[in-house]
């Protein structure tokens, strides 16, 4: 019986032996949850199901990510949890949306900022696109704001919310045209607000690039302009805003990725950032998320902590107006 | 989309695998529906993950079949424990349940899943031959249109399972507050949050668990163990060909119930939530026992559950010609097709007719093998009834905490879900029921969200006035508002007429 005593003690003393001495050198020990903060079967609940699928393999984390929805409020629910009340152990990880998250802090009333966060690595871009309806007038920007300036105030056109990505993209173009429209959120999200575009309860509207890609296969819309820096590789006849003559960047690019809530431990911090980036390249990853239109853009960890800081800036010089 | 098609498809439904992930989703899709807050959209995205491993066709036709059943097996918990598994199921309590306490449990499941098997099929069809109509139809309804339908439901909240009108308004109000409560969905504004726990909104499903089930648990309690045996219930039998016959007899309700789920279950973003009510007050309206409905009448479960499984196909049918989906289980479906690099669209049955075509061929066979088991089960659910208050009680306080937590795992879920159950059984005391409440947090959101859109828009071009009350559309709505309205007056008024005030509370205290 002591001896059994002892070999247990033993055998305790030697499993947590090395992750005393340098950290986390064992991590993870157990099963990793994901939050993300929108309804399952949404674009990103879905993309960030297929990123997270080879977290069990032996090359990658070697156990499960599973993920958990915690919807609401155009996803300030889930983030103030995350910032919160989420445990900083690197057990607890979360999708973050940008420009969403930022554009909310800074408009207030949330508990969370870009400080409240850590980065681990980006997964996803889904450009905002401009779409009209398939039997619309307007057969480019140039048109668009033609009418725009006929009408002031007069050119409704749907997004999926308020500061979200599409609004961004929104004002971006109104302060780039130099005219005053008519940004119509709607409440049941990117689907909702393509819906009234092909229905024609609006005149245009602001979308999802993978989403506007779908439509227009489908033959009910029109895209007619890329908010982004260069065209896209799912829609390369399609141009972008500058290329139309409107000075307008990537700003309202909908980026996807993981991160961790601020004071989970640097090892811990480190091993993901290493580990997560080789998950996404992975090529049956690759497979799925082409599959599914969904464009990838890998960022590393520095690469995202740059990303933030940048968008922080340019979004408190555009919403300083409202 | 070709109209004979489906037929050609139909065999792929038979093979080994496809028949066999077409039972497991049948079954697995009545469990699901049973268990309280297990609603088929969280079902569905429960299911997702296992279609990776699967063919297109094969994850489908588990998806198509989960879809369908959890829909009718919602109808096992409202019967048996009056707690409804979704919001579809809501109509379902209210005569359904009281038909259990009388010990006609059985027969109520009977003719649910009976009801639902028809109001399905038809769906179905509609789905396969209508479809190019139908998506203009799901097209014409925009802001204005779903303001005028979200006013038409607050009118039949007044004349729902109520001992007067005025309680129902009452009840509906204190609904529509609480739908205020959390972030506004299009400003983003917040109000109400008195509490972390509320700063999303009150989430339907918790709430519908906690007013539902949790005035049940409490009386269970306060009757007390002594009672327990003279109280238990003789669980009657129930052959399954009167079932059919009742079924058939009741066509009225059937019809009602079928086609009104049909067209609500079209409009985006309303469908499935108040076509069970909407049916429901309409064959009650229509009927000519409608002094009967609440108190166990086959009519208001026929029409409910006819009417919530007859919206599953039409409200697959924007999803499936415009690749938008129209509900929120839609849009997991949606989910579920780009995985696997399917683009739902007007190409899709030009480009995948095999998975197109055996989807829809699987929900066809999974309502009648829904029907099948579900007879099957009716006769040994029914006697639930039997188990002793104090364990009934205690098992369905269990299953309201698990199911209120299990929809966004969330605690807090949990503490809405006790404190509105609590209100609700004192406010029951007073005669206000549950499911006009229920009913103005549904209507609530939508109302307000649409009548904020439409008047921006309405801003930018042409005025609120014309906005709103121009066009056929509109005109028909608001006429039937109207409608509404003047028949629950009338009927207020013809009731007074015969009460008097001792009348009135005798009444009252009878039904509390």
């Amino acid at each position: 019986m002591k001896h059994w005593i002892a070999g247990a003690a033993l055998a305790l003393a030697a499993m947590t032996g090395p992750a005393l001495a340098d950290g986390h050198a064992s991590y993870p020990e157990r099963p990793i949850m994901m939050m993300v903060s929108y309804g399952a079967g949404g674009a990103t609940d879905f993309q960030a199901r297929i990123v997270t699928m080879t977290a069990g393999n032996e090359d990658a984390l070697g156990m499960p990510i599973a993920i958990l929805n915690r919807p609401g409020a155009g996803g300030r629910v889930g983030w103030n949890w995350f910032a919160t009340e989420a445990e900083a152990d690197g057990y607890t990880l979360g999708a973050y949306n940008v420009p969403h998250f930022i554009a909310q802090s800074i408009e207030g009333g949330v508990s969370y900022s870009t400080d409240d966060f850590e980065p681990i690595a980006n997964w996803g871009a889904d450009p905002a696109v401009f779409v009209v309806g398939a039997d619309s007038d307007f057969n480019s920007m140039a048109d668009v704001v033609a009418y725009a300036k006929e009408n002031p105030g007069g050119l409704t056109f749907s997004g999926a919310g308020l500061f979200v990505g599409h609004h961004i993209a929104a004002l971006q173009l109104e302060k780039a045209a130099g005219v005053k429209l008519a940004y119509i959120p709607n409440n049941a999200g990117g689907a909702g607000a393509m819906r009234a575009v092909i229905a024609g309860e609006v005149l245009g509207g602001v979308n999802n690039l993978s989403d506007a890609f779908r439509a227009q296969a489908a033959g009910n819309v029109k895209i007619l302009g890329v908010f982004d820096l260069e065209r896209n590789a799912f829609l390369p006849d399609v141009p972008t805003m500058k290329e139309q003559g409107f000075d307008i960047d990537n700003a309202s690019v909908n980026f996807r990725g993981v991160m961790v809530p601020k004071g989970t431990p640097q090892g811990v911090i480190d091993r993901l950032a290493e580990v997560v980036p080789t998950m996404f390249e992975n090529a049956r990853v690759q497979k799925r998320m082409e599959a599914g239109g969904s464009p990838m853009h890998i960022m590393t960890r520095d690469e995202v902590l740059a990303m933030w800081a940048a968008r922080q800036k340019t979004l408190e010089a555009l919403l300083a107006g409202l | 989309m070709g109209g004979l098609d489906f037929l050609f498809y139909m065999g792929d439904v038979f093979t080994p695998i496809n028949f066999g992930l077409l039972l497991l989703g049948t079954i697995g899709g009545l469990i699901l529906g049973a268990t309280p807050g297990l609603s088929p959209t969280m079902a569905v995205a429960l299911l997702i993950p296992f279609t990776f491993q699967l063919e297109p066709q094969q994850g489908l036709i588990l998806l198509g079949a989960a879809y369908t059943s959890t829909v009718a097996g919602g109808a096992v918990s409202a019967i048996l424990l009056k707690i409804p598994g979704a919001p579809a199921n809501i109509a379902t309590t209210l005569d359904g349940h009281t038909m259990a306490t009388k010990g006609e449990g059985a027969k109520a499941l009977q003719l649910s899943f009976l009801a639902s098997a028809v109001g399905g099929l038809f769906g179905v069809f509609l789905l396969i031959f209508l479809t190019p109509v139908l998506a203009q139809w799901a097209l014409a309804f925009g802001p204005s249109h779903l303001f005028w339908l979200a006013i038409l439901g607050v009118t039949v909240i007044g004349t729902l399972d109520s001992s007067s009108v005025v309680k129902g308004l009452l009840a509906g109000c204190i609904g529509l507050w609480l739908a205020t409560i959390g972030f506004d969905d299009i400003m983003g504004a917040q109000r109400f949050i008195f509490h972390p726990s509320v700063s999303g909104g009150i989430n339907v499903i918790p709430a519908l668990i906690g007013l539902f089930a949790i005035p049940q648990v409490i009386t269970m309690f306060t009757k007390g163990r002594s009672s327990d045996d003279a109280e238990i219930i003789s669980v009657k039998r129930h052959p399954i060909r009167l079932a059919f016959v009742e079924v058939l007899r009741r066509k009225t309700a059937l019809t009602i119930g079928t086609i009104t789920g049909s067209i609500i279950g079209l409009i985006p973003g309303v469908g499935g939530q108040i076509a069970g009510l909407v049916a429901y007050d309409q064959s009650k309206k229509f009927s000519r026992e409608s002094e009967k409905f609440g108190t166990g009448h086959s009519e208001g479960v026929i029409a409910a559950e006819s009417a919530n499984n007859a919206m599953v196909g039409p409200s697959l049918v924007p999803l499936l010609t415009l690749s938008i989906p129209g509900s929120p289980t839609a849009a997991v479906l949606l989910g579920g097709l780009l995985i696997h690099g399917i683009f739902p669209g007007p190409d899709l049955f030009m480009n995948y007719p095999q998975v197109a075509w055996t989807f829809i061929d699987s929900m066809l066979i999974g309502q009648i093998l829904m029907c099948i088991f579900g007879l099957y089960i009716a006769g040994l659910a029914a006697r639930v009834a039997r188990v002793p208050h104090a364990v009934m009680a205690a098992v369905v306080l269990g299953l309201a905490v698990f199911g209120s937590y299990s929809v966004q795992n969330s605690m807090g879920d949990v503490y809405v879900m006790a404190s509105l159950g609590v209100g609700m059984y004192f406010l029951e005391r007073f005669g206000f029921s549950a499911a006009p409440l229920v009913l103005g947090l549904i209507l609530g959101p939508i109302a307000e969200a649409n009548f904020i859109q439409g008047s921006m828009i309405a801003n930018a071009t042409v005025g609120m006035g014309s906005y709103f009350f121009t066009g056929w559309l509109n005109w028909l709505l608001i006429l039937i508002v109207l409608a509404s309205v003047s028949y629950s007056v009338w009927m207020e008024v013809a009731q007074r007429r015969y009460t008097t005030k001792d009348d009135a509370v005798a009444k009252e205290e009878a039904m509390s």
